[in-house]
């Protein structure tokens, strides 16, 4: 079972985050179950969702309290929700902002999980470049992929494209794409190094 | 076709195959996504021959499906929590005049305190209402129920709520097998009502019925709904025939054979029940699950002879009668009748506190070594020290205020806490 834990604001897609996320790991032919945190949301109000993969029926259905990765949508999250509450030691976290864990204060969760695992991407603006608009949910699927290789960025580009039409669906998909790039490339440069 | 979709869309488009021709709704959370679903389905065209009421409350809805249902028309709704209370004259209704409405309920806590999460209390208030009910374990289950239900309805003429889980069940995506038109339509017959309003052939339904007749009357309700006992098996048996897998029937059993302990649950809750009792059978314990799916009727005989070999039969249930105890523990207690069974009431996921391995697995480890009062009601994972401090707080106060307020203000604020 390989669980993940979206954090966002409302309006910035994390619950069609998880979702797609779920339809990606379905067309492996994995099993998969998203589901958000259930309330009263309102628009930039923390928000998070879940989403759980395995090869067997799943068949809890509880918040997901020990993920193996976290995504973050908003890093202003950091100062007010435990977004890393409960991350397994050898788990995975992707952060969207253009500044480095260090440069986040984030020196005691890099030091166990190692730069390798915890990664900054600039998702929003990849969105605002591919897109048009400061959406980055299904920018981060793309960096997802990159960093946990739970799903390729084929799956992930499918289930975009199954969720939204037409330019929306593309314009997503490049965004994803164009993360999974630069993730793969973060980690292909520090591998060399 | 197997789809990765949401809960909530498996039904709506498990429902259009079933061909309803009337729909009459009125939106509620966590019931929502259906009939928006249905709505669609019936904008473009998809599902045809359908008339998709949208009226002004539930109530409206209700009696609108009495009327549509009377003039013989196959006839859906869904609602969930305040909603289903707001239909409850209508329920009564429904079922008195024996029409085979289909109703799905998104089962979710009723207030006040408002709380707009996931527990039974909706559907258990309603639980003599003289409809069939029965509970889902997951989506595929919420899916396949539906199409039973119309062809159970139909054949005893009476009308049947699908319970499933509000937000766990409706909100979650997760793989469903959903049935195709040609499926559906082999498996349920084109609905011939066994009573209806035709101007050409005029009947009356709804007469006055005095004590001449009335206890007749409902003696014939109970004697059809006791029927459904009979007829939820054999629906359940020709489904798995068809359609390769198993859902419905009126109970199932998880490891049960040679339990000493087993646990009972309805609903969505039976897939973490299962889990913690695969961990403890890895410990040697002797444990079961008996999931209930069809909780109206009450199938007492099945209930009895799953749970005969027994020591301890754990009851956890996401509503109870307040003042009073466990609702499914009654039930359970009336089955188990003369055979030497502790039952313990456990009411856990009020409002939508989430079920979890650790706090099931917690509350069976407390079972196993005895620690647990089985003539108590217990709350899992009750915040005792909120309740001692309330009390304290308004003990010798003249006017100690609303506890609801007082209670949420000692938490402080929630929203920002890790889930």
């Amino acid at each position: 079972m390989f669980s993940v834990r979206i954090h966002g604001r409302g309006g910035q897609g994390a619950v069609t985050a998880a979702e797609m996320l779920s339809v990606a790991a379905f067309r492996e032919g994995r099993h998969a179950q998203a589901f958000p945190t259930f309330g009263s949301e309102r628009t930039g109000a923390p928000v998070v969702s879940f989403c759980r993969m395995d090869d067997s029926p799943i068949r809890l259905r509880e918040p997901i309290t020990e993920p193996d990765a976290v995504i973050v949508q908003d890093p202003t999250l950091l100062h007010q929700v435990d977004v890393f509450g409960g991350l397994r030691p050898d788990g995975h976290v992707l952060l969207n902002t253009s500044r480095s864990a260090a440069e986040l204060g984030l020196d005691d969760l890099l030091a166990v999980l190692g730069a390798d695992r915890l990664v900054s991407v600039p998702a929003t603006d990849l969105a605002r470049e591919h897109l048009g608009r400061p959406l980055p949910n299904a920018a981060l699927l793309g960096g997802f992929a990159a960093l946990t290789g739970q799903v390729s960025l084929e799956s992930v580009l499918a289930a975009i494209r199954a969720r939204f039409h037409g330019p929306t669906g593309e314009g997503n998909a490049a965004a994803a794409a164009a993360t999974y790039a630069m993730v793969a490339e973060q980690r292909r440069s520090r591998a060399d190094a | 076709m197997r789809e990765q979709i949401e809960g909530s869309q498996a039904v709506a488009r498990t429902v259009a195959r079933c061909r309803p021709e009337v729909i009459a709704a009125y939106p509620i959370s966590p019931q929502t996504h259906i009939v928006e679903g249905l709505s669609d389905l019936v904008r473009t065209g998809e599902l045809d021959r359908c008339e998709y009421l949208m009226v002004e409350s539930e109530f409206g809805a209700l009696s609108a499906c009495i009327g549509a249902s009377a003039a013989g028309a196959r006839t859906y709704t869904a609602t969930s929590s305040q909603g289903l209370l707001f239909m409850a004259e209508a329920l009564f209704n429904a079922s008195g005049l024996g029409l085979p409405i289909v109703m799905t309920v998104a089962n979710r806590a009723i207030g006040a305190p408002i709380n707009i999460w996931n527990d039974h209390s909706d559907a258990m208030a309603m639980r003599d209402s003289g409809w069939i009910q029965l509970y889902a374990e997951s989506n595929q289950e919420a899916a396949d129920l539906h199409v039973q239900a119309f062809r159970l309805a139909e054949r005893l003429s009476v009308p049947v709520m699908v319970c499933m889980d509000g937000f766990i069940l409706t909100h979650a995506f997760e793989p469903v097998d959903l049935p195709s038109q040609e499926q559906v339509d082999d498996y349920l017959p084109a609905f011939t009502p066994q009573q209806a309003l035709d101007p050409d052939d005029p009947v009356t339904i709804g007469a006055m019925v005095g004590p001449e007749a009335f206890t007749e009357v409902k003696y014939l309700m109970h004697a059809k709904q006791v029927q459904a006992l009979d007829e939820i098996p054999r629906l359940a048996d020709a489904f798995a025939e068809q359609f390769g897998r198993a859902s419905g029937g009126l109970v199932r059993g998880y490891r049960t054979e040679d339990a000493e302990t087993v646990v009972v649950g309805l609903g969505s809750m039976r897939g973490t029940l299962e889990v913690v009792i695969d961990a403890l059978r890895d410990r040697g314990e002797r444990v079961g699950v008996l999931g209930i799916t069809c909780f109206r009727p009450w199938p007492k005989d099945e209930v009895r002879e799953a749970l005969r070999n027994a020591r301890r039969v754990v009851v956890v249930e996401k509503a109870f009668a307040v003042g009073a105890g466990g609702i499914v523990g009654q039930n359970v207690r009336l089955a188990l009748q003369g055979l030497p069974v502790e039952v313990y009431d456990v009411v856990a996921g009020l409002g939508g506190r989430p079920v979890t391995v650790a706090s099931i697995g917690g509350l069976l480890d407390d079972v196993l070594a005895e620690r647990l009062d089985p003539l108590r009601l217990h709350f899992l994972g009750l915040d005792a020290g909120l309740v001692e401090r309330e009390l304290l707080r308004s003990r010798g106060v003249d006017r100690p205020g609303p506890h609801a307020e007082h209670m949420l203000r000692d938490l402080g604020t929630v929203a920002s806490r890790p889930v």
